[in-house]
């Protein structure tokens, strides 16, 4: 049983079932978010703002919001230590190589995906996360914190919007290895659910990202 | 019959412990009804007869099955062809002036003996920790004795192809031997015969997978895309159930 532990196939366990936590997160995330657009003016301002308060201080939020930071920094950690090991496996490289030929881009460049999902996360909670927690927020007509006109304008910045879409480029990529391949560490992938599956990971790696970009595009354009 | 003239780029390494090189060769007039071995055979004649080391290679049955031959030719394990190894990969599927460049396999559990030579002995390390079914001697059983469903001799079957030849783990960017690995694990956790060992062998063949250096699986499909009897990456799925469900019993 202590071998189990330290396995190389325990940590991958460890790192797909934190990715598809973070999966999930991400589905939250997106609802939350989409309230940005879904209202206009004012009415989505009193929305989200009461929405951020109450994402802020409701305790079972703060659960799963510690299960999400865990979960990050597990799946960061694991896959740092298995890109290592990986890299140790090939002292000697190939002078020729044709990944192309038998593999997905994305596949055979998740550490550098992931390296990059992870600025993004950096920079993206230190305008948002960092600045409701400690910045300078002002307060709304209702009386909450004023992330709204913090996210709204954010986004009139062109090159903080296009750095947001790009970042959800990158998301999807390793997305669209990442889920399916999630479930064939855990053994889950078996050949019945393998159209499913895939399906699925396909689906979800274009919808949630494109959905998530679309929200500072459109913030965006409406500051215009 | 069209003539080739090849540019040979190839890995030349005196022994384990010396710093190798690509040495450049020139082969000329070769019959397209070559195999790629057959080709390195003519260039070795050119350097016996010429008096220098011929290039050191493993091959052995020459027939696609014995999993000897061990080279990746134009960053592609056993070559371009799909499905076959370098003894069954002929000359007429390069062209003419074209240059090939000719490396071993590379990994840290893979040691490079000689030129494209190298140490597989990891993988028979890994066998001897579980790939096996311990039978007690006696009087050969009966062949049909135990039934096996025709879909399961099939499944299990086609995980037996694996000749050990290692291109899975050349051709994986991590160096994973988890499709050598899981190829037998799933062979034996299929058959009735592996039932008793089933959970222990999966333990100590994924323990000693670890053991030898191998990289992790990425799934990046490419093992199956290379191995030359094009075994599924689905027995890789199979293996990691199986290892989690040997822990979970026990």
């Amino acid at each position: 049983m202590n071998s189990y532990f330290t396995s190389t196939l325990f940590r991958k366990t460890l790192a797909a079932l934190s990715g598809l936590f973070l999966t999930l997160f991400l589905i939250g995330h997106l609802v939350g978010n989409l309230q940005l657009i879904m209202l206009s003016g004012s009415a989505a301002q009193e929305q989200f703002n009461e929405y951020a308060f109450f994402m802020t201080t409701n305790p079972l939020v703060k659960i799963l919001s510690l299960l999400t930071y865990t979960s990050i920094i597990l799946h960061t950690i694991l896959t740092i230590f298995l890109a290592i090991q990986s890299k140790n496996a090939r002292p000697v490289d190939y002078a020729v190589s044709s990944g192309s030929e038998n593999s997905s881009w994305a596949s055979r460049n998740m550490p550098l995906l992931g390296v990059l999902v992870m600025v993004f996360i950096a920079i993206h909670m230190k305008s948002f996360w960092y600045e409701m927690h400690w910045g300078q927020v002002g307060n709304d007509p209702w009386g909450n914190q004023d992330l709204y006109t913090v996210t709204v304008t954010a986004f009139r910045e062109v090159w903080y919007t296009a750095f947001y879409v790009f970042s959800m480029i990158i998301l999807g990529f390793h997305l669209n290895h990442g889920v399916a391949s999630a479930f064939q560490t855990l053994g889950l992938k078996t050949q019945k659910y393998l159209s499913p599956i895939e399906k699925f990971a396909g689906a979800f790696s274009i919808l949630v990202p494109v959905a998530f970009a679309s929200i500072p595009i459109i913030l965006y354009l409406q500051s215009l | 019959m069209a003539n080739l003239n090849l540019t040979l780029k190839i890995w030349r390494q005196d022994g384990p412990e010396e710093i190798g090189e690509f040495k450049t060769y020139h082969v000329t007039r070769l019959n397209t009804h070559m195999s790629f071995l057959e080709m390195l055979d003519v260039l070795n004649e050119e350097l016996v007869n010429t008096g220098d080391e011929p290039v050191a290679f493993d091959h052995d049955c020459r027939e696609g099955i014995c999993g000897m031959c061990s080279m990746v030719i134009n960053g592609r394990p056993h070559g371009p062809l799909e499905g076959t190894t370098a003894c069954q990969l002929h000359m007429r599927h390069f062209n003419n002036d074209d240059t090939i460049t000719i490396e071993p396999w590379r990994a840290k559990p893979f040691p490079v003996i000689k030129d494209l030579v190298v140490d597989r002995t990891s993988f028979d390390r890994i066998i001897q920790s579980g790939g096996f079914v311990s039978i007690n001697t006696g009087s050969a059983p009966d062949g049909n004795a135990i039934p096996i469903g025709k879909e399961i001799a099939e499944d299990a079957f086609d995980a037996a192809a694996c000749i050990g030849c290692g291109a899975c783990v050349a051709a994986c960017k991590n160096a994973s031997a988890s499709l050598f690995t899981a190829s037998k694990i799933s062979q034996l956790a299929l058959l009735p015969q592996g039932q008793p060992e089933r959970e222990e062998r999966a333990i100590r063949m994924v323990r000693q997978m670890d053991e030898e250096g191998f990289g992790h699986c990425t799934n990046t499909g490419a093992c199956e895309a290379e191995c030359p009897k094009e075994i599924s990456v689905d027995y890789i799925r199979k293996m990691n159930w199986e290892y989690h469900r040997a822990n979970v019993r026990g």
